[in-house]
């Protein structure tokens, strides 16, 4: 298999670096060679949060070079157009359809339209909307995005090593919210 | 095993593995998780583990495990090693009796830094201190055990220097776990020959530390850490050093080009041999590393005598600002060999920029407009690191400078003494403790009449929450003392002084309008708790 080149962004304290070491360890469980990289600190107070990863049969880098992602996973949606210069052509965006607003920042109007500028396979899942109504909990919303990935087969991974992975990284209590949110994207078109 | 691990807690296996007893260092980004993930397993694992005041007093806390005779690690982000400089330099003379590595963050890009884009490589220059330099993960836990294995053989510590991409990075990982093990007590055996630089014993021991540093130069020639892949016959060599060597293969496969690529692990001392022995068959030659030339210029040396008409190249090609990634690389490569590389043309797409921002609930947003509103106009503000360096950002924009640790009522005072402006000076508590204190006396002494604010949230917050002497808590969760700022400010010898509740708007607002129109130091502590840890989990 070729590299598989993922970028997940989002805001600092949305759980990215989590939905990152989910994903490190299926593919981890898979007997993939995979390398990411993520940032803490000041990006973390709510500032934007890239993270990369990357898994296949050798991985040197643990960044992705511009124009090579071929799935983006954005937690935000003002998020998703920053990272246009790291998607190629064939890169597929999955944008949760969540703002956080800040001054100076696009309306959800002209961040859809910018999005749609790109031409590349978009889907904007109210992920959030959605984990709030069914399940009481916003913060697992990006355990369902990765459902959705899944799934969908974006993202060349088995439903089983994404399980057997939340089993390992997900503390105990939060383990059967997280699953019930994965499994709750197979439902969803 | 293997087991997928971020880079700082490959560090702290590797630590493990080789024995470490104590753990010492002060909470900063990049390294911070080192000793917040130890905590969590020092009981079990014996090891004793404490955040410590500042980097300087962490690193003396190690120089007492070690010639006590325990193996001692020590953590800081890259400013750290400035802070603690002073007891480094003097180390690498004495020397340690038990093994010490201390391990330096730094961060190419300023992903979590103010201050500077930091290159602690220096620091060996400038101690003649061995350094490491892991590219990933799977390093981290290897240098991490060769640092011990040199410090145990020749009695010197050693700098393992991260980036925030090898720190923050996760690979698969293989690695040996360790059993329970119980603390070890160690024996301090009187040796004051070895342990005191008093004069002119001083001199004998650079002697012995640039000895000792010609031994592990011999050994250095032989260590794994140091490799070379790729085809010998090939007359392109790239030297890579560190977690460039990661980008270096990469470029290397996505050109398709025959090239030999030396990977050094050790950036200090470098191996000379290896080096010479290298570029003597190369016609042209690519060195790769992070920030200054240092690798650069030695091989610029080196090659003088030992392939004088090669074509080298590094910085001409390759920035000294920020870090890299594979792209570079293949620019440069591509430029070197002649090959076609076109940069992917990113679409211009200019974005508003989401900053740092207090967090929903956080004391500082009743802090800050306060501040900005009862402040008289013109009235300078000195801003110092933690989350306060969010009083710099939009919409407080408030900050006239921003230095380093503490540094904020060092410089108001002197802003103080040079003119007749207000001037007030905002801190965190975790800083205050760290390097503010000395700071704050300087003042009182000079009679210098800034207005100081500490914002006190109870924690050491922007790190991630680590523990601190205002707290009553140590870092292994012992109850301890719980250090009064202001009391601390009435022995420094601070008259006015006022402990109050941010929330209390009015009462603060009264008292910046008082205390403005001081003539010594004043000092208000806004005290309240991080919202962070407020809230419910």
């Amino acid at each position: 298999m070729k590299t598989f080149n993922l970028i997940i962004n989002g805001i600092g304290g949305q759980g990215v670096i989590t939905l990152l070491s989910l994903i490190d360890q299926a593919a981890f469980i898979e007997g993939y060679d995979v390398r990411s990289s993520e940032l803490h600190g000041l990006s973390q107070r709510g500032g934007s949060v890239e993270t990369h990863i990357r898994f296949g049969k050798k991985v040197y880098s643990p960044l992705i070079s511009n124009g090579r992602a071929d799935l983006i996973i954005s937690l935000e949606m003002l998020e998703a157009l920053r990272e246009t210069s790291k998607s190629g052509k064939a890169a597929k965006f999955l944008v949760n359809e969540f703002i956080s607003p800040f001054i100076g920042s696009l309306t959800k109007e002209e961040i859809e339209k910018q999005l749609k500028v790109l031409k590349n396979e978009l889907h904007i899942v109210s992920a959030s909307e959605v984990c709030k109504e069914k399940l009481q909990n916003e913060v697992v919303s990006t355990t369902y995005l990765l459902g959705w990935a899944v799934y969908k087969k974006f993202i060349p991974l088995k439903e089983d090593s994404v399980l057997r992975a939340l089993k390992y990284v997900v503390p105990k209590k939060y383990r059967e919210i997280n699953i019930k949110a994965f499994e709750l994207a197979k439902k969803h078109d | 095993m293997k087991e997928v691990l971020l880079g700082n807690e490959a560090i702290i296996k590797g630590a493990l593995k080789a024995g470490v007893d104590f753990v010492s260092g002060y909470p900063g980004c990049p390294s911070a998780e080192i000793g917040d993930d130890f905590a969590k397993i020092a009981k079990e694992k014996g090891v004793y583990v404490e955040w410590s005041t500042n980097e300087k007093t962490g690193l003396e806390a190690a120089i007492g495990a070690s010639f006590s005779g325990l193996k001692s690690l020590v953590n800081m982000k890259s400013f750290g090693i400035n802070v603690c400089s002073d007891a480094l330099l003097p180390l690498a003379y004495t020397g340690t009796k038990a093994p010490m590595v201390i391990v330096v963050a730094d961060d190419p890009s300023c992903w979590s830094s103010a201050q500077t884009e930091q290159n602690s490589r220096a620091y060996a220059f400038l101690g003649h201190i061995p350094v490491l330099e892991p590219a990933d993960p799977q390093e981290c836990y290897d240098f991490t055990k060769l640092g011990f294995e040199i410090s145990e053989k020749f009695n010197i510590p050693v700098i393992l220097r991260t980036v925030t991409r090898a720190a923050h990075q996760r690979a698969v990982v293989e690695f040996e776990e360790v059993g329970k093990k119980e603390r070890k007590i160690g024996k301090f055996i009187k040796d004051p020959h070895q342990f005191s630089t008093m004069p002119p014993r001083v001199l004998e021991m650079k002697k012995e530390l640039l000895e000792k540093i010609k031994k592990i130069s011999a050994y250095v020639e032989k260590s794994k850490a140091n490799f070379i892949s790729g085809n010998k016959k090939s007359k392109i060599g790239i030297i890579a050093s560190g977690i460039s060597f990661l980008y270096s293969m990469e470029a290397v496969e996505e050109l398709k080009i025959d090239a030999q690529v030396l990977k050094l692990g050790f950036f200090y001392p470098l191996p000379e041999k290896l080096i010479a022995n290298f570029i003597k068959g190369k016609n042209k030659l690519l060195v790769v590393e992070e920030l200054d030339p240092y690798v650069e210029k030695e091989i610029m040396r080196i090659a003088k005598t030992a392939n004088p008409k090669i074509k080298i190249f590094g910085k001409d090609l390759l920035s000294e600002i920020g870090e890299l990634n594979a792209e570079d690389v293949c620019a440069a490569l591509a430029k070197i060999t002649g090959k076609k590389f076109k940069k992917f043309s990113v679409r211009p797409l200019i974005l508003p920029k989401r900053t740092a921002r207090l967090c929903e609930g956080c004391p500082y947003w009743y802090i800050f407009p306060t501040v900005k509103r009862v402040a008289p106009e013109g009235t300078i503000f000195g801003g110092d690191i933690g989350c306060n360096m969010i009083a710099g950002l939009a919409p407080h924009s408030m900050h006239d400078y921003l230095f380093c640790m503490g540094s904020s009522i060092g410089i108001s005072h002197g802003v103080k003494k040079s003119t007749n402006q207000k001037v007030i000076s905002l801190m965190g508590d975790g800083t205050f403790f760290h390097s503010g204190i000395a700071g704050l006396i300087n003042a009182v002494y000079n009679k210098s009449n800034p207005l100081m604010i500490v914002l006190d949230n109870r924690i050491t917050a922007m790190t991630g929450h680590q523990s601190n002497p205002g707290m009553g808590k140590t870092l292994m969760g012992q109850d301890t003392q719980e250090l009064q700022i202001a009391d601390i400010a009435s022995a420094c010898g601070v008259k006015n002084i006022k402990v109050l509740d941010p929330i209390n708007i009015k009462e603060l607002e009264a008292v910046i309008k008082e205390f403005l129109e001081k003539e010594e130091v004043s000092l208000i502590v806004c005290k309240r708790i991080c919202a962070l840890l407020a809230r419910p989990n």
